[in-house]
């Protein structure tokens, strides 16, 4: 590999590049900052801010640094005073249209290019005639436009074409009239647009939301982990006084590279929502009143304890941290209950037996764009999980094959190798086992007499001809009302093209619940219970005299059961842990707690990957709401279960931790056999939640409900 | 010699009458105190009192909720919340400023971009209930508005300097 080093001079210094390096990638690795706008290292490159020209020696004019690839002995001045000349000339030019309202723009105090025209900026302006003024554009409830202070960077552009894949935001005209805009007018519609707040170096696109609210200078900034889904983004939340105010994304290359989902960024609006739950609350005789945290506490002590055994019930959400699902599977245990579970979305349960410890994705995050083949079954993975969504479009550009099977055809932006749709994931998925030649007891009924289409076996092909292969099966196939079949088959498939297998699963934190022993048939670790307890639908069927829900709104949250709320209000006492109040939680519950959300609690998630990611509250919390492992904490003081003198979170996650010791996601055993769905497989009987309601938070965040994506999810236009 | 001087010095009481012809000096020379308050000394067009927030001759509030002010104050005194106007300006909801804190450094007028916020030559004020040390932007927008013309002059008077 030795060809491949070249080596140059900066500035002096002999410095090692990689050949086909940019000059300012060189220049970044060893620590020597060339200023620029358009340059960005996940982007491609523009090279049309000009602010990164270097001195080269040898050539006649200062050359842009990101667009000049190094050559052996290169000698690279950045500091020389042609290099210098050459980018203060640059600012000048840059700044003579961009308007001087640096007092009320949300960029000021983190804007790129206030910043360096501190060092490249001229003290007085030598321009005097009328700037330019663009119209600004309504491009959507989450991204502000101030075209004005546009620099023409085109990184949005760009981030539209290379990481979204559908490119909304383009250039139209030339030279000086040049405009960023939708070509029509129309809103920026994609899961992760709003990354582009971000990239701009100015304030041309700002946080719609955060518009105004407060300066970069006077908060403070709280590392934090994204509670929408299994990827676990990882996130900075910036805090006033207590409050948040805008979630900006935290870098990390294994999960989330630089950018976030746009309901990671928006959906702390839902913490302060009218919604939010401040006291707790009884019911008594039909109506409900505030009671104090005291006499809720010793209420729901006084249910727990009278519901020994197996007549008490915990649904927890798969939100809910490690701590709490480990304090509530104490709980449970101290009470002498099995009956607890995280799989609110779960219809089909009757495989638990061959569950591993944890669903996970069999691979790392950062794997998957590696992969050759993938086939994703039953997921609209752009609405599950937009990160995983971006690795597997990246995957497609590597030259790896994606397909889908799904009974519905979804829109993902990059080329799908092989879509099988049409009918159900069973019939689908069968079609595609025989044309890999699976063949196993297991799935013998479901693949009797099936005949692979085209599709089916361009799929099975591409499977196994790939190096590296993976199936993923995502939340519709979990919501499945056969997905015991789904699995068995997807197994099937997975050995018999020596693929591996993995699975995306709805919430944060559903692996670390299962690792935490929040389930009816297993305790923490994966260790079998001697007699499986109760799993969601079937307490909700059987009438438990205390039934503890954890995060958990019926019917929204709740797919594994219909009628969850009505089947609620027949217990006979519910106590809801809930950091919010709906209708149908009043209908249902019986005490009301208020609980902290993400952002007001410290907690651990576990990703899909298994990656712990624990993080601390970084709000006040809203009302008297606390945090949840702390109502728990108290609840089990109250119960007089032995042990729950917990100090800080901290200590919750040290007994969980050495309690699991390297426990692992294991992985999924066919173990009996799968029987034929019998009209369980009808497409349309398949439940894709909508992007913006996959949980309380974000269906109560005003700017993503306002989304063309929420509107359009509700039924309202497409306009 | 000296010791018959100091001797008849003594005696005459020099001392007292040296002491005495000092006083009789001043006795008849102009007199340099005041009667406050019904007399007051000339105050300088920069001297910095109590705060006042400024609006436009149209009458539009001239803050614009940069914040500036709050992040230069030395004092911690001034607090400012924003949000957008109903015109899609950016407006304070909230400007209070302590006036226990305020050290009346006037860093806050020097910040300002659009001369909201500024120290008139008010010093005569007092508070009489606890929370009254707080200056709320109602009171700061009143204190502008009955004090427009002073403030004006006052900076006129100074522009010439900046």
């Amino acid at each position: 590999m030795s060809d491949d080093i070249v080596n140059i001079e900066v500035d002096g210094k002999p410095v090692e590049g990689r050949r086909g390096q940019m000059v300012i990638e060189v220049t970044d690795n060893v620590g020597t900052y060339v200023p620029r706008f358009c340059y960005h290292e996940k982007l491609s490159i523009a090279a049309n801010c000009r602010m990164c020209l270097v001195d080269i020696e040898g050539a006649p004019k200062p050359i842009p640094a990101c667009a000049q690839p190094i050559a052996e002995g290169m000698k690279i001045f950045t500091k020389s005073p042609r290099a210098i000349a050459a980018q203060r000339a640059t600012m000048e030019f840059l700044l003579i249209n961009h308007p001087l309202d640096c007092p009320i723009c949300d960029q000021g105090g983190e804007c790129e290019l206030q910043d360096l025209a501190m060092g490249y900026g001229r003290d007085i302006s030598r321009y005097n005639d009328g700037k330019r003024v663009v119209k600004d554009k309504d491009i959507g409830p989450l991204v502000s436009t101030d075209m004005t202070r546009c620099i023409h960077c085109t990184r949005c552009v760009r981030f539209g074409e290379e990481i979204q894949g559908n490119p909304q935001l383009g250039t139209t005209e030339r030279g000086e009239n040049v405009k960023i805009s939708t070509y029509v007018e129309q809103n920026v519609d994609h899961e992760m647009s709003a990354n582009i707040i971000d990239l701009c170096p100015v304030g041309a696109l700002n946080n719609k939301p955060y518009r105004y609210s407060a300066r970069a200078w006077e908060m403070t900034q709280h590392a934090t982990v994204s509670p929408h889904d299994c990827v676990g983004s990882n996130l900075y939340a910036h805090v006033l006084r207590g409050t948040v105010k805008r979630i900006v994304p935290r870098e990390n290359e294994s999960i989330n590279e630089s950018w976030i989902a746009d309901r990671d960024r928006f959906s702390y609006e839902a913490i302060y929502s009218e919604d939010r739950l401040q006291t707790p609350r009884i019911k008594e005789s039909g109506s409900w009143r505030e009671i104090s945290w005291t006499d809720a506490l010793a209420k729901a002590a006084e249910t727990l304890t009278e519901a020994v055994g197996e007549k008490a019930g915990f649904i927890a959400s798969p939100a809910a941290t490690v701590e709490e699902s480990h304090l509530l599977a104490r709980l449970a245990t101290h009470l002498g209950s099995n009956n607890i579970d995280h799989r609110v979305d779960r219809r089909d349960v009757s495989d638990q037996g061959s569950d591993p410890v944890f669903y996970g994705l069999g691979c790392e995050l950062d794997e998957i764009e590696k992969q050759s083949a993938v086939l994703v079954v039953g997921s609209n993975i752009r609405n599950e999980a937009p990160i995983i969504a971006h690795r597997l479009r990246k995957t497609a550009l590597n030259g790896g094959q994606v397909s889908f099977a799904n009974a519905s055809e979804y829109e993902f932006y990059f080329d799908v190798a092989n879509y099988a749709s049409g009918a159900g994931l069973v019939e689908l998925l069968a079609g595609i086992a025989v044309a890999a030649k699976a063949d196993s007891d297991a799935i013998a009924e479901l693949i009797e007499g099936v005949s692979p289409t085209d599709v089916q076996s361009h799929i099975a092909e591409a499977l196994q001809e790939g190096d590296e292969s993976l199936v993923l099966l995502g939340c519709i196939a979990a919501r499945h009302a056969a997905s015991s079949a789904v699995r068995a088959l997807a197994h099937a498939i997975s050995n018999a093209t020596n693929s591996k297998l993995g699975f995306v699963t709805a919430g944060p934190n559903s692996a670390g619940a299962s690792l935490a022993g929040v389930l009816p048939h297993r305790v923490a670790g994966g260790q079998m219970r001697s007699k499986a307890g109760l799993g969601v639908a079937e307490m909700l069927e059987a009438k438990l005299d205390a039934l503890v829900l954890v995060n958990v709104e019926p019917d929204a949250d709740i797919s594994a059961t219909t009628d969850a709320t009505g089947k609620l209000a027949r217990q006979d006492y519910v106590i809801a842990l809930t950091p919010f109040v709906s209708d149908a939680l009043l209908e249902a519950a019986d005490l009301l707690l208020p609980i902290g959300t993400f952002a007001e609690s410290a907690g651990t998630y576990v990703n899909a990957a298994g990656t712990w990611q624990s993080f601390g509250g970084v709000a006040t919390p809203v009302g008297e709401a606390r945090p949840c492992w702390k109502v728990l904490r108290v609840l089990g003081n109250l119960t007089e279960a032995r042990g729950f003198d917990y100090v800080s979170s901290d200590d919750v996650l040290a007994e969980i931790q050495s309690e699991l010791g390297t426990a692992a996601a294991g992985s999924y055993s066919a173990a009996g056999k799968a029987t034929k769905p019998n009209g369980a497989d009808a497409p349309a009987d398949e439940i894709d939640t909508p992007l913006y309601s996959v949980d309380g938070l974000v269906r109560r965040a005003n700017a993503l409900q306002c989304t063309l994506s929420a509107r359009r999810a509700a039924g309202e236009g497409n306009s | 010699m000296s010791r018959i001087t100091s001797y008849i010095k003594t005696f005459a009481l020099w001392e007292l009458l040296k002491g005495l012809s000092v006083t009789m000096r001043n006795f008849f020379r102009k007199s340099v105190t005041l009667e406050y308050p019904e007399e007051k000394t000339p105050q300088s067009s920069r001297f910095r009192g109590l705060h006042a927030l400024r609006r436009y001759p149209n009458g539009e509030e001239r803050c614009i909720a940069c914040k500036l002010c709050e992040a230069v104050c030395p004092a911690l005194a001034i607090t400012i919340e924003s949000d957008v106007s109903q015109d899609g300006t950016r407006r304070t909801t909230r400007y209070d400023i302590d006036l226990f804190k305020c050290i009346y450094c006037g860093f806050c007028e020097e910040a300002c971009p659009v001369d909201a916020i500024v120290e008139t030559r008010l010093h005569e004020y007092h508070m009489e209930a606890p929370g009254e040390n707080i200056m709320t932007k109602d009171k700061l927008l009143a204190v502008g508005e009955k004090y427009d013309a002073m403030i004006s002059a006052d900076k006129a008077a100074d522009a010439k300097y900046r």
